[in-house]
């Protein structure tokens, strides 16, 4: 059975996306060699004289996913994907826009301006958001090619804090829901896909475990494990008590 | 007589270039296959949190007949969470049954010999005074369909009395376009009821022999048209027992789905008429949709789709009627009479539509209700 | 001079193709923009002039 992530037309057989953001060698190796990802975040910064060039680290065939990070408004995250898509980055943009420097939690009315914007332009807009369903549809009919709610504050490993309203979303939002941001746990990733999540895009967990490879591996096992059960559809018992009077005596014919 | 291509919009007809709503409902039910299902699949829709469609096509398969109790329970509980105790209350008013379709099942059709009338604009106002001193607060408008004998400007006249008179207006006439639904919108009217009679186009071909009526997609679309146009609400239905019920439920189902999901705004709802005996052929009956299998029909309506409203008609006979509300019907009509002028007249100018089996008053509908332990509600909304 | 990311250079003169090159950077893995206007990769030959402002963009770690 082939069961294929498809975002903005194009095919991922993986359903686990590396975030970059603690970068390291290891960790790229790690995720891409032994959790299969596909699919690496990148942000833009200036660069000098042997900064280093993540892209030489990064293997051949993983799909770039360039963010605008640093954005506050939804100008200034047109002006980064264009910036990214000029450095060869290609149409993808997962949009970021923050201005709150406490939480960092992304502003989703600059963030469906931001979708429309690099619609038009060609973009394939990937909106990072606070899982509002209303904020989401904005964003659909702005032009996105999924969305990706966040399920707690970024880095807080406190798994998944918006699990009724990513629920809701998934319900919803005929896109892949792309769950960002918080799953701290390979059980957490595994909830979240189990109840119908398209990927899950982590790294501090990973990055931040004693073993980074053994943690990958077990990242890689509990999300097929989830989207696994998902297709599977689970089952439930149903409420055996049944009614003194039953309801539908008053039928004829 | 030559009969027209039944899939090929009139000259004046709309079409909705950027919507493929329509064609996704038809699709739907072309692959809509109920026997496919099993006691499991029955079991697993109905402890499922939200329902998917095909949770939804489990629940309408004959698979799911045993477990019409456990519907019910299910049914009784979502309409609790999402309407508590409340009962609406409306009225039908026939204002014109002049038709220029030719429908072999309905007593309005052009060739069949009834009393014809329409009222004018003062047989509207005391029609609906003498509604409205019921204590009535909502009314549906119903017409024929005659583009020539019912214009769009006299439907619009005649939602004008109406929010004179009532709190909320609906109508159930021909399907317009989008700037005629904004037209009657503006004249007071918030909710449009359309049947589909029948989602398959090829039993709707030998049904609808004649008239606007037998554009099939141009009736499909009418719910999207009249949310475009302003409408608050949209109402669903197919005349269970024309074809394939399942199939058809089905359809209706899927259609609200899709209209809901592009239009979150919207208000959805559903009726689940019968076929009934018209006058000039009383063998006309809803063959294999038996009392269970409409209550399997509604359950399935309130399962799916729990927010969603859902009319019982009159068609059914007070026992059944007074027994779902509460369990999956919210909304309920009193004091219907289908022919012209009837509420003020002894005896109408005009015939009646179908035989109605419950024919109870206004107050005698609301000690019912109570008497279920219910709350009739007159009206719960305002026209912004 | 010419003011790159941030820092003064003596690039007057210079193309932007051979400023990457004098940072060892490749150009088709970086953006640049001078002022305020991105600078689309034919347009690289462009001689850079005293007192303009050029940033040079690359990619880094970033969730």
């Amino acid at each position: 059975m082939s069961d294929k992530l498809i975002i903005g037309g194009h095919e991922f057989s993986s359903r686990f996306i590396l975030g970059s953001g603690k970068f390291d060698l290891d960790l790229i190796n790690a995720a891409v060699e032994h959790a299969g990802a596909e699919i690496v975040t990148l942000a833009l910064r200036r660069v000098n004289s042997f900064s280093g060039n993540i892209l030489e680290h990064i293997p051949a065939g993983v799909t770039l996913l360039p963010n605008t990070s640093g954005a506050r408004t939804a100008e200034e995250a047109y002006k980064i994907a264009r910036l990214a898509r000029e450095a060869g980055c290609g149409e993808f943009i997962k949009i970021e826009v923050i201005h709150d420097s406490k939480y960092l939690l992304p502003d989703n009315y600059e963030t469906a301006k931001a979708c429309e914007m690099l619609a038009k332009d060609g973009f394939i807009p990937l909106p990072y958001m606070y899982p509002d369903l209303n904020a989401a549809r904005d964003m659909v009919n702005a032009g996105a090619a999924a969305i990706m709610p966040l399920a707690a504050p970024i880095g807080s490993n406190q798994g998944l804090a918006t699990k009724q309203f990513i629920r809701i979303l998934i319900e919803e939002i005929d896109l892949p829901i792309i769950v960002d941001a918080g799953i701290g746990k390979p059980s957490q990733a595994c909830e979240a896909m189990e109840m119908g999540a398209a990927a899950i895009m982590a790294n501090t967990a990973i990055a931040t475990a004693g073993n980074i490879v053994e943690m990958a591996k077990a990242f890689k096992h509990a999300i097929i494990a989830g989207r696994t059960a998902y297709l599977a559809g689970t089952g439930r018992v149903l409420d055996k008590a049944s009614a003194s009077s039953p309801l539908t005596g008053f039928i004829r014919e | 007589m030559e009969r027209i291509d039944h899939m090929k919009y009139l000259p004046d007809m709309e079409v909705l270039e950027d919507s493929d709503i329509g064609e996704r409902v038809v699709r739907a039910m072309r692959n809509y296959d109920y026997s496919k299902y099993t006691a499991a699949d029955v079991k697993r829709a109905l402890s499922a949190e939200y329902l998917s469609p095909d949770d939804f096509g489990a629940l309408l398969s004959p698979a799911a007949e045993p477990f019409l109790e456990d519907m019910a329970r299910r049914a009784t509980l979502e309409t609790h969470k999402h309407f508590g105790n409340s009962v609406l209350l409306f009225t039908p008013l026939y204002i014109s049954n002049y038709c220029e379709n030719h429908c072999i099942y309905c007593g309005f059709n052009c060739q069949n010999k009834i009393r014809r009338a329409k009222l004018d604009e003062d047989g509207i106002r005391r029609e609906m005074e003498a509604i409205a001193k019921t204590g009535m607060e909502e009314v549906l408008i119903l017409t024929g369909e005659s583009r020539k004998m019912s214009d769009v400007e006299y439907i619009g006249r005649a939602c004008s009395i109406a929010h004179e008179y009532f709190k909320n207006v609906g109508v159930e006439v021909y399907p317009m376009n989008t700037d005629e639904y904004a037209y009657i919108h503006e004249c007071g009217a918030d909710y449009v009821t359309v049947f589909q009679e029948t989602y398959d186009s090829d039993r709707y071909e030998q049904l609808h022999l004649a008239g606007h009526k037998r554009i099939f997609p141009y009736r499909l679309n009418a719910q999207e048209r009249a949310v475009r146009g302003g409408m608050r609400g949209v109402a669903f239905a197919a005349l269970l027992g024309l074809s394939d019920f399942r199939k058809d439920a089905f359809a209706v189902g899927t259609h609200a789905y899709l209209i809901q999901r592009k239009y979150p705004h919207a208000e959805i709802s559903f009726s689940c008429p019968r076929l009934r005996p018209i006058i000039n052929n009383d063998k006309i009956n809803p063959k294999d949709v038996h009392e269970r299998q409409l209550l399997q029909v509604m359950c399935a309506y309130r399962i799916f789709m729990p927010f969603a409203g859902l009319t019982i008609s009159t068609r059914e006979r007070a026992g059944f009627r007074d027994n779902v509300v509460g369990m999956c019907a919210t909304k309920i009509s009193a004091g219907v009479s289908t022919g012209i002028g009837s509420h003020t007249e002894e005896e109408s100018a005009g015939d009646s539509q179908f035989e109605i089996s419950d024919t109870r008053s206004l107050a005698e509908v609301i000690e019912a209700i109570k008497g279920r332990g219910l709350q009739p509600v007159l009206n719960d909304y305002v026209y912004v | 001079m010419v003011i790159v990311n941030g820092e003064p250079k003596e690039a007057a003169g210079m193309t932007v193709l051979e400023l990457l090159s004098s940072m060892q950077l490749k150009p088709e893995r970086t953006a640049v923009m001078i002022g305020d206007e991105i600078l689309s990769k034919p347009d690289y030959g462009k001689v850079l002039t005293d007192g303009e402002t050029v940033e040079i963009i690359g990619f880094v770690g970033g969730g």
